[in-house]
């Protein structure tokens, strides 16, 4: 066996004095890092097979087990880091494209976490929402641009589809296949219970989840995956899938290994074949193009679906939104470049993209410029953490925000960040049957109804203290942010004024 | 000091507002009455009058009241009127001296009508075309403020306590079918008289006591739609907003304030399906237009007038009625000080549109 270069970012450590050897570690971890010694009467294990998913550490019964960073470090170099070091070691192992799961992990600035929101004082009062409507529903689609009147003069509804949502987020694309059958579960019985919408992702939707349709939208990707004209009709809304926030400008590929029983089933692709999903769309190679694409979906769909379009949040990815507001898109998904992804290749997700923040702003900025704002609704995606994040992305300009990650995190998620390798103990990211069904979705679904029940008490508290009691008069509402330690430069891409001013 | 425009400065206030029906014509001296009696609702930094009827002999001009920093921008605004305008006739608004108004920027009154040969090189109708070039003189000339740009109606205003304002003006001298009133209470020192209210376009003023919080969300989405907020007050987007809705897409007065002032989607669910539907559409269509936080508005408009609160009711306001007399105010003091003896005198709720129209008139 050759030598290993790497030492073990992590080591697992077990208090012998609680350890009382249940072997509930062993049994839990799929990457084997519990090994059980009958003649020892003893556990031992392997750091090096640890992910740091924490699954035994949470099911430990007498919490004997914590996981902490290897003290073992290189010679201190700010240049090369440890990281970077492994990195290099694991490529010249395998001669491969380093893989990752979730969003990057590194320390680029989050804009979030510099902006701070206002409050009513003296000159106006702040609305209790325990005693006061607090309205947190909002509508996605475009708008027309004048009114419409019948023979008596009474207005005519002139809107084309609108998609009706209780508060404004939505769970994001994570396909069956990427994500397990029961996670799906939850997040579609989640979304029914809430009157919001999840997201199929590119895998098609498995026939037991079509009841669940009015909160469904689904997703057409450049492999195009599970896509026919009741798949289509089945859905709230179409969503084209341009791109990905954590690996713009390259596509996907979930491994044979993956495509097994109902997955095969549902993307409509032999078992066992990888499902390759191209960079582009081999029928868009530009904006006409797209157009062409937009309307054959509303054909297929009788107009009655709005469709959205979602794109990675690119350097210039104003102009691009403004082309797609042209392009007869109801909706723009932007999902910026700290969004989670099953697997992308480490370079890429730590490097292409910008943040949603910026891209935000500057999207809606762009679009009130033009003029054409009212043409489609906005859906901000990549990361949204908390609350707080979809106020300021409301205050931004957003219409409405896509979670993933935080609503995986919900199911019990540990941002192991080892997605791609299919073992995840916590039955979200795998198809392995027996880790399946460690997440029961009766209780994954009342989870996330509890995250997104607490949100939305809290987006309302924060309402109600700026003086604001319907979620639409924060849509674009700037002045209620201000920024902290943020240049001159960053402020006017945001449209917002330092604190203090 | 920042001059108002260049920052946004909250103010608390006091309204009213006097309406003949009947189109009776009276004098200014009542409106003073009435909005001095709130006296402590403002600060002396700022009131002002909107007045309707009161051009009869030249009802069918634009009636520009402009303000002037300086002879300079006097005369490019000038040459620029009459690039655009016949000038039919010009004045300076006549005004008394008070000991308690100050700083008086130039005052001109000019009654005009677009050009024919501009107006069609234009392709707009007359009133946009007029609206255009209030902007332009507003956003491009120095020193030049148009405040007034209606037709058979006149605002007046200053810094000031709103009495002092009214005999300033010789409001007294004026007959009117209509006036409203406003005294401010800005939270700093303006120092600047267009910032004072009424703010009006064309024949709408509006006057207004409260602090929107959906001030930027409301202000972004108007500016898309052509107009500038240079004054960055709440009364100048409501404006601008009830001329967007009116003017610009023909909705009813009641619709408007079904938009501005929407009910909550719990009331609107518990509508017969017709006007359910409808109020749907008006607030998933305008929704950008739905103005949140408090506010007590009385709009004037060719014609007519109209009261709102905000949907939570979180400003004071009465409306009085005396056979074809109607008055709306702040304090029910207000109106009586003018008409003690009412037919009938109650609070709207929030987000009731009251409205008032001459005998004759639509809707």
């Amino acid at each position: 066996m050759p030598v290993n270069y790497i030492h073990p970012d992590y080591e697992v450590i077990r208090n012998p004095d609680r350890c009382v050897a249940c072997r509930a570690c062993e049994r839990q971890c799929a990457n084997g890092v519990h090994e059980y010694l009958p003649d020892a009467g003893k556990l031992v294990c392997d750091d090096a097979l640890c992910v740091n998913c924490h699954r035994c550490v949470t099911l430990c019964p007498t919490r004997a087990l914590k996981i902490v960073r290897s003290g073992n470090t290189y010679k201190e170099n700010v240049n090369w880091s440890g990281e970077t070091i492994n990195e290099l070691y694991r490529q010249a192992g395998s001669g491969g494209v380093l893989l990752s799961g979730m969003g990057t992990p590194k320390p680029y600035p989050v804009y979030f976490d510099k902006i701070l929101l206002n409050a009513s004082q003296v000159t106006n009062p702040s609305i209790d929402p325990l005693r006061e409507p607090m309205e947190t529903k909002v509508f996605l689609g475009a708008k027309p641009r004048t009114v419409a009147r019948g023979k008596d003069g009474r207005l005519q509804n002139n809107l084309p589809p609108q998609l009706s949502l209780s508060m404004p987020v939505m769970f994001s694309a994570m396909s069956y296949g990427s994500i397990s059958y029961n996670a799906h579960e939850s997040l579609a019985r989640a979304a029914e219970a809430l009157g919001v919408l999840y997201n199929t992702g590119e895998g098609g939707l498995h026939e037991d989840f079509y009841r669940y349709g009015k909160n469904t939208i689904v997703q057409v990707a450049s492999g195009r995956f599970g896509v026919h004209p009741q798949y289509l009709n089945s859905g709230a809304a179409i969503e084209i899938k341009m791109g990905q926030g954590a690996k713009p400008g390259i596509g996907g590929h979930l491994p044979g290994a993956k495509i097994i029983g109902d997955i095969s089933r549902t993307r409509m692709i032999p078992e066992g074949s990888d499902a390759i999903s191209p960079a582009p769309h081999h029928d868009i190679y530009s904006i006409e193009d797209l157009r062409q694409l937009v309307y054959s979906l509303k054909e297929a769909t009788d107009y009655r679906k709005p469709v959205i379009v979602k794109i990675a949040a690119v350097h210039n990815v104003a102009a691009i939104a403004s082309g797609i507001a042209r392009s007869g898109a109801d909706v723009i998904a932007i999902d910026g470049f700290r969004g989670g992804t099953g697997a992308a290749p480490t370079r890429i997700r730590d490097n292409v993209g910008i943040p949603i923040e910026l891209a935000l702003a500057g999207v809606d900025k762009r679009l009130r410029d033009e003029g054409i704002r009212d043409n489609v609704s906005i859906v901000a995606g990549g990361s949204i953490r908390s609350s707080a994040d979809i106020i300021k992305a409301a205050a931004l300009g957003a219409d409405c925000v896509y979670i993933g990650t935080a609503a995986l995190l919900a199911l019990g998620c540990h941002l192991c960040r080892s997605c791609h390798a299919g073992k995840c103990n916590w039955g979200i990211a795998t198809q392995m049957p027996e880790l399946v069904k460690r997440l029961n979705p009766d209780i994954g679904y009342m989870r996330l109804v509890n995250l997104l029940t607490a949100w939305r008490h809290e987006i309302k508290e924060m309402m109600g203290g700026m003086g604001i009691n319907s979620i639409e008069a924060l849509r674009g509402n700037r002045l209620m942010l201000r920024g902290v330690g943020l240049n001159e430069k960053e402020l006017e891409i945001l449209g917002i004024k330092h604190a203090g001013e | 000091m920042l001059r108002e425009g260049d920052a946004r400065i909250p103010s608390g206030c006091a309204i009213s507002g006097i309406f003949s029906k009947a189109g009776k014509r009276m004098s200014g001296e009542a409106i003073i009455k009435s909005i001095a009696v709130m006296h402590e609702r403002s600060n002396g930094l700022g009131g002002g009058f909107a007045a309707y009827g009161i051009y009869p002999a030249y009802k069918e001009l634009y009636a520009l009241h402009i303000f002037y920093d300086n002879t300079g921008a006097k005369k490019e605004c000038e040459e620029f009127l009459e690039r655009h305008f016949d000038i039919v006739n010009l004045s300076k608004i006549p005004t008394r001296k008070v000991k308690e108004v100050t700083d008086e920027p130039l005052i001109w009154r000019y009654f005009v009508a677009p050009l024919p040969t501009k107006l069609a090189e234009s392709q707009l109708d007359e009133r946009e075309f007029t609206v255009q070039c209030v902007f332009r003189i507003n956003t491009r000339i120095t020193g030049a403020y148009v405040f007034s740009s209606g037709k058979d109606m006149g605002v007046f205003k200053a810094v000031g306590y709103p009495e002092d304002i009214g005999r300033f003006y010789r409001l007294e001298e004026y007959e009117g079918y209509c006036f409203t009133a406003h005294g401010r209470y800005p939270t700093n020192t303006p120092g600047w008289w267009g910032g004072a209210h009424p703010f009006a376009l064309l024949d709408y003023s509006v006057i207004h006591n409260g602090e929107i919080s959906s001030y930027d969300a409301n202000r972004r989405a108007i500016e898309m739609h052509g107009y500038k907020c240079s004054l960055q007050t709440d009364t100048e987007v409501i404006t601008y907003i009830i001329d967007y809705l009116h003017r610009k897409h023909g909705l009813t007065y009641k619709e408007i304030a079904s938009v501005i002032a929407a009910p909550f989607w719990q009331t609107i669910g518990r509508m017969e399906p017709a006007e359910r539907a409808e109020h749907e559409y008006l607030r998933i269509m305008f929704a950008a237009q739905l103005i949140t936080g408090p506010f007590s508005i009385i709009v004037g408009f060719a014609g007519g007038l109209l009261a709102l609160n905000d949907r939570l009711k979180l400003r004071s306001m009465v409306v009085g009625e005396k056979g074809d007399m109607c008055y709306v105010a702040s304090e029910e003091a207000a109106i009586r000080v003018i008409e003690p003896d009412l037919d009938a005198v109650w609070a709207p709720s929030g987000g009731q549109l009251v409205m008032f129209r001459l005998h004759g008139g639509d809707e």
